[in-house]
């Protein structure tokens, strides 16, 4: 797995994580241990996606990304359905 | 509104071409149970939700199918985009390939295509709550039986997350439909 690829999956837990919580906090909404995790999973992943962004380019659009100066690289490969995470490289470069 | 990032929700990952799984498994993008169905489900029956935890849920859960249609298509489109004409011949997928080559298209297992006949929308809470609670654990079956067929590892392991989801989606249901009783209960109004 190359750097972009770790990268990319640490976020992955992180945001699985944060989406579980969350699930949990809608009928659950004033647990107070769901909302210390919750709060901790979301600044820890906020942080691995602005790394994210800076190196590899903008992870959302619409202004939802941190708009690190790399705007023109959203369009780049690879897309989600291109990430061959056996090996190093993109499905396409095979 | 909806915001697309550019990641999957866990990874989909394929270890070979296989035309014969990629039409099993296709039908949890565009089948009866799949993540199509679901996630527009949810996303339609949240208007009339009476109480906070309902709307919450069915958006949420709603979006997250959405991230599963994509993990879904994933598993699809790399298990057929290298097959050969022959491979997608001996593995049955030829009508499909006659109307659609190897693009993403809405199918049950069988072919038929999805269709708006498969969800309901009630606004009636109890009634569509309870729908949801089937519809999860019909999912479930739906990524069992694929495990039984799926001859590849890697594409187990994505099954065995998507199944695992269901089963949260159905706790989460559940505890919303008890919340739903308890509001009614507290405004004496008695099914
Ligand atoms: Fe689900």
């Amino acid at each position: 797995m190359n750097n972009r690829q770790s990268a990319l999956l640490r976020i992955m837990e992180l945001e699985f994580a944060a989406i579980d919580l969350n699930l949990f906090l809608d009928t659950h909404p004033d647990d107070s241990c769901a909302l210390t995790d919750f709060a901790a999973v979301s600044q820890e992943l906020m942080k691995a996606k602005a790394e994210f962004e800076a190196r590899y380019g903008p992870l959302m659009n619409f202004g939802f990304g941190l708009n690190q100066g790399n705007t023109w690289r959203w369009i780049e490969s690879p897309w989600p359905w291109e990430v061959n995470f056996n090996d190093c490289k993109p499905y396409g470069e095979e | 509104m909806w915001i697309y990032e550019k990641k999957l929700e866990y990874p989909a990952r394929v270890s070979s071409t296989n035309p014969r799984l990629a039409k099993d498994v296709i039908t949890q993008y565009g089948g009866p149970d799949g993540e199509l169905a679901a996630s527009l489900r949810y996303l339609t029956q949240r208007y009339t939700m009476p109480i906070p935890q309902a709307k919450a849920v069915l958006t949420d859960i709603g979006t997250e199918e959405l991230a599963h249609m994509e993990i879904v298509a994933t598993l699809v489109y790399n298990l057929i985009r290298n097959a050969t004409v022959e491979q997608i011949k001996a593995a049955g997928l030829d009508p499909y390939y006659a109307d659609h080559d190897k693009a993403l298209y809405f199918v049950n297992a069988a072919g038929a295509p999805w269709t708006a006949t498969y969800i309901q929308s009630k606004g009636d809470p109890i009634a569509d709550l309870h729908e949801d609670m089937a519809a999860e654990q019909k999912a479930r079956a739906t990524y069992e039986y694929l495990i039984n067929l799926s001859d590849d590892p890697d594409v187990t392991d994505t099954l065995r997350f998507l199944r695992e989801r269901e089963i949260v989606h159905f706790q989460r249901f559940g505890e919303t439909l008890n919340l739903v009783h308890d509001w009614m209960s507290s405004k004496k109004v008695f099914y």
